[in-house]
């Protein structure tokens, strides 16, 4: 357990707030009676009961995005003390080992809906632009899956276990922020559409680089592992990675990223020589 | 009109939710799939342990889809539903075998197939696992699939959207739903064909659990508001092992006992040498002691009370002012450990700063599962025992058209669920639910399609739940909605958890009504109408008091001990007399009393909404497949009284042959 014996009797946090999309960011300062085993998601129920600054203003809760708790949900991504994490795992006694005060704010690789809370859609949506699914036939029921060694679970388990929370492509230097606001007079359809263009414009990121590598080490997942590969190979896919490795030292679950992108990128750079050939093989005919 | 055209509303994107959306996608049926939350962060994330099914191995050592039928059954306490329980589980190895063709990383045997591991409740190795994360692993295979039917256009999501209520038409058929964008706090209505609902546990009504902030159980309530029954409100798992945390009780699998984990406490009360320097021979391992045969996998309700009871009543807690018991895995190697167990392991390390490969964690019971829910149908097989696949009926509420599955349906697990059958039960009734509505879309009558319905219908519904959502801006008060939710929570988790006790439940549902009366005195201390969290939780704050209600008045009319549900007031005791004639008279004896209470309790809770209040009532539970006979894990004079059942049933079974020959003749 952590010590908790030379500890304040109040501390302070300080949050980056904003009241919608597009709107101004402005800081706010509480203070909070100091508790043993606090994280910060029961710092922000604590504010949101409360309601009151540091100054004794009032002031509406913060808004912010949360599941779990226990860190496999992968919602309450946050940047704290300038690290992006998960705020259920952000353990109060450990960031006042530094400073009375905690610093709070939203990711800044995604638009801010409210506060903390941020619109991931993007890395969803890559989800979908590398086919990152089992291609099955249907749901009916047709035995047993394809037989597996330990050594392949065994490598594509850590790679499962990316809960899309986005940390690797906060701290990504290749990954830029795209914030699009809806035009007066479009409507959401269009809206979505023109969102899905420019994200599929736009790089993919380190997580949905690391799903292709999981979907294509599977026995059935294989069977259209070039169709991902080539979605790699498309605009905004790994040929924008900059190898900065930041990723990698980011990712709560400690994700091999670095290696499945290196894995990758070998594997694009054979799969567009392999249709090059297969090309040349094609005209003959 | 063509079945591209009717459309069905799934409401929760867990695990039922995602089976559910897929199946019917599969069937070429358009799926509006709706979440508070993007799907991949539903709570089924939360399973770690495992999914339950007979596979060959066991088979091989006597095991089949009845005994795993049995040993829910049993484990439930015999309130769980036989024919839907028997469906489930001649699907289990069918629905474990989908999910390996999904691509789950589950683990392997060295000769790669799925290893499995024990859970408690049975004496097979029936549990496939993927690491500590099974429930991650299967919600995203399935989410996968999801993504997959969004791509084509089978499916259209409405994640951050938050479900107000079922829109029902003037026969009552459940023709749509009303609900929320969180972001533009738009309220607006969805016309469906069948609206499903599948928005898992009602956790948050005790405050903290082991369940995800989306876990509040408006959803039911809504629908409970809207005419639907609940049932068997009263029978809420508290998983035995969890650890203990300010904003919420964190789960630790019971995946830890079945790779060996051992539960003790040191005889000596608050021994304060560390747990490596406490002797065994000073080490009190009360489950194993207590359970040769089950050890520390008994079923959950027992493991439970147990460490309650050996904290609370013998005072053996390992810490002075907070209850906890110790949960050993030192024993074991470090690597193994990691390699089957390496994320809850992390979770540990993680919130507590420890590592338990070699410190003794330290945990005490949560709230963890609702067996109750949402009452729901089911159709029986003409001939043999399980359902009639495609029938309409099955998983639907007693409002037409309108479906619950996965934790929110009350007919699975009884009273007690066993460790590793929730993800089964969710998995299996969302494939089961999409038959069934292929059949009811394809077979509705002209003018009962969602497209035929008036639009005002729609606009009543959503203007109704708009005015709500405006009045609590407006309102003014002294209430603060978060503390009356904290003061919920305390209330239910002493009155009605691991011990219940009539008094104290009948001051819970006094104070219950106080505290209602308040939740709507509440001022909000934000007005604003973007993303406006405040609003969105006092109104579920607000929706949990009628589930709270079946649950204490549900908890106070049962008088006796039933899963879960424990009142030692009514328990029968065991036998005290070392005089062999004597004993078989007490055997007998407990038998009758056994009986009587079968006859008087073995029913579903069902609870409904009149007005404000909520009513109890009955129903018969089907018992046409196994006959209830007592659970005495642990009870003095198990086997007399054990014996003393078995004659009994033999000489019934006799009779009803007998009377069957005589009147065939």
């Amino acid at each position: 357990m952590i010590a908790h014996a030379n500890k304040p009797k109040t501390f302070f946090v300080k949050i980056l707030r904003q009241d919608g999309p597009g709107k101004p960011s402005y800081w706010e300062r509480f203070e909070l009676d100091y508790e043993p085993e606090l994280n910060v998601i029961s710092v922000l129920q604590k504010i949101a009961a409360k309601a009151k600054t540091a100054n004794g203003q009032k002031t509406t809760p913060v808004c912010w995005d949360c599941g779990c708790l226990e860190e496999v949900c992968g919602a309450c991504t946050m940047v704290i003390n300038c690290k992006v994490r998960q705020s259920c795992s952000a353990l109060v006694d450990k960031l006042l080992e530094d400073s009375r005060e905690i610093e709070l704010r939203p990711m800044t690789k995604f638009p801010v809906v409210r506060d903390l809370f941020v619109d991931r859609s993007r890395m969803f949506n890559a989800l979908k632009k590398v086919k990152a699914w089992i291609p099955v036939d249907g749901y009916y029921d047709l035995g047993p899956g394809p037989k597996q060694s330990r050594d392949a679970q065994e490598m594509a388990y850590p790679l499962s276990e990316c809960m899309t929370c986005g940390c690797c492509v906060e701290a990504c230097p290749q990954y830029s922020k795209i914030e699009l606001l809806q035009h007066s007079g479009e409507s959401k359809d269009a809206y979505e559409a023109r969102k899905t263009e420019v994200f599929n414009r736009n790089f993919v990121g380190p997580a949905a680089i690391s799903q292709v590598a999981l979907f294509n080490l599977n026995p059935t997942g294989k069977m259209i592992a070039s169709e991902r590969l080539d979605a790699l190979t498309e605009e905004g896919g790994i040929q924008v990675c900059g190898n900065a490795q930041n990723c990698v030292a980011v990712c709560p679950k400690k994700i091999p990223l670095t290696m499945s992108i290196a894995r990758m990128g070998r594997e694009t750079t054979f799969n567009t020589l392999r249709k090059w050939f297969d090309r040349r093989g094609d005209s003959k005919h | 009109m063509g079945m591209a055209d009717k459309r069905v509303l799934v409401v929760g994107g867990g695990l039922a939710g995602l089976a559910a959306t897929m199946k019917l996608a599969e069937l070429g049926i358009g799926v509006d799939l709706m979440s508070l939350t993007p799907v991949k962060r539903s709570h089924s994330v939360c399973a770690q342990g495992g999914i339950n099914s007979v596979n060959d191995a066991t088979r091989q050592l006597g095991d089949d889809e009845y005994k795993h039928f049995d040993d829910t059954v049993y484990g439930g306490d015999f309130l769980n539903h036989q024919p839907p329980v028997y469906e489930m589980a001649m699907w289990a190895p069918k629905v474990i075998d989908l999910m390996d063709r999904l691509g789950v990383t589950f683990n392997r045997t060295q000769e790669g197939f799925l290893d499995r591991r024990r859970f408690g409740g049975t004496l097979y190795k029936r549990t496939a696992f993927a690491g500590a994360t099974t429930g991650q692993q299967l919600l995203y295979a399935l989410d996968e699939q999801v993504r997959r039917w969004e791509s084509e256009g089978l499916v259209k999501k409405y994640e951050m959207w938050d479900f107000l209520g079922p829109i029902t038409n003037d026969q009552g058929v459940c023709v749509g739903a009303v609900a929320q964008d969180l972001f533009s706090m738009e309220i607006r209505s969805f016309r469906a064909d069948a609206v499903v609902v599948a928005t898992g546990g009602c956790g948050l009504i005790y405050g903290r659990s082991t369940m995800s902030m989306t876990c509040n159980g408006s959803a039911a309530s809504r629908c409970m508001q809207a005419g639907a029954k609940y049932g068997n409100g009263e029978c809420i798992q508290v998983h035995p092992t969890a650890i203990p945390g300010a904003d919420k009780l964190r789960l630790m699998s019971e995946s830890a006992r079945g790779e060996g984990g051992r539960v003790w406490v040191p005889r000596t009360p608050q021994d304060s040498r560390s747990p490596s320097d406490i002797p065994e021979g000073e080490r009190y391992y009360f489950l194993e002691e207590r359970y040769p045969q089950y050890g520390n996998l008994v079923p959950r309700d027992i493991a439970t009370r147990e460490i309650f009871n050996v904290c609370v009543n013998e005072g053996l807690s390992v810490e002075k002012d907070r209850q906890c018991v110790y949960l050993d895995l030192t024993h074991i190697e470090a690597s193994e450990l990691n390699r089957k167990l390496g994320g809850i392991l992390d979770i540990y390390r993680k919130f507590q700063g420890v590592d338990p490969c070699y410190t003794p964690m330290r945990i005490f019971p949560a709230v963890h599962y609702s067996m109750g829910g949402l009452w729901t149908n089911y159709e029986k097989k003409t001939s043999g025992p399980g359902l009639q696949p495609g029938s309409p009926a099955n998983q639907q509420t007693n409002i037409p058209n309108l479906y619950a599955i996965g934790e929110v349906d009350y007919h699975y697990h009884g009273a007690n669920r066993l460790g590793a059958n929730s993800l089964l039960s969710c998995i299996f009734s969302g494939l089961f639910v999409a038959p069934g509505l292929e059949t009811l879309l394809n077979n509705l009558k002209p003018g009962a399609a969602a497209a035929d319905q008036p639009a005002s219908l729609y606009e009543a519904a959503s203007k109704q739940h708009q005015e709500r959502h405006n009045n609590l801006l407006k309102q003014s008060g002294d209430e603060n909605p978060y503390l009356i939710h904290q003061e919920l929570g305390n209330m239910m988790t002493s009155a009605a958890t691991v011990v219940r006790v009539n008094s104290q439940l009948d001051e819970a549902i006094g104070k219950l009504a106080d505290l209602k009366a308040r939740a709507w005195k509440c001022a909000l201390s934000d007005t604003g109408s973007w993303s406006n969290q405040n609003v969105l939780f006092t109104k579920a704050m607000q929706d949990m008091f009628p589930i709270a209600e079946a649950i204490l008045k549900g908890a106070r009319a049962r008088d006796e001990c039933r899963g879960a549900h424990y009142k030692p007031e009514f328990e029968l005791p065991g036998l005290t007399s070392d005089d062999p004639t004597e004993r078989h008279h007490q055997a007998e004896a407990w038998c009758d009393k056994f009986e009587a209470n079968v006859d008087k309790y073995l029913k579903s809770t069902i609870a409904t909404c009149e007005g404000d209040d909520v009513n109890i009532s009955y129903e018969d539970v089907d018992i046409s497949i196994e006959p209830p006979r007592p659970r005495l894990y642990g009870l003095v004079g198990a086997e007399e009284i054990s014996n003393v059942w078995k004659e009994r049933t033999k000489k019934k079974k006799e009779a009803a042959q007998a009377a069957a020959s005589a009147s065939n003749n």
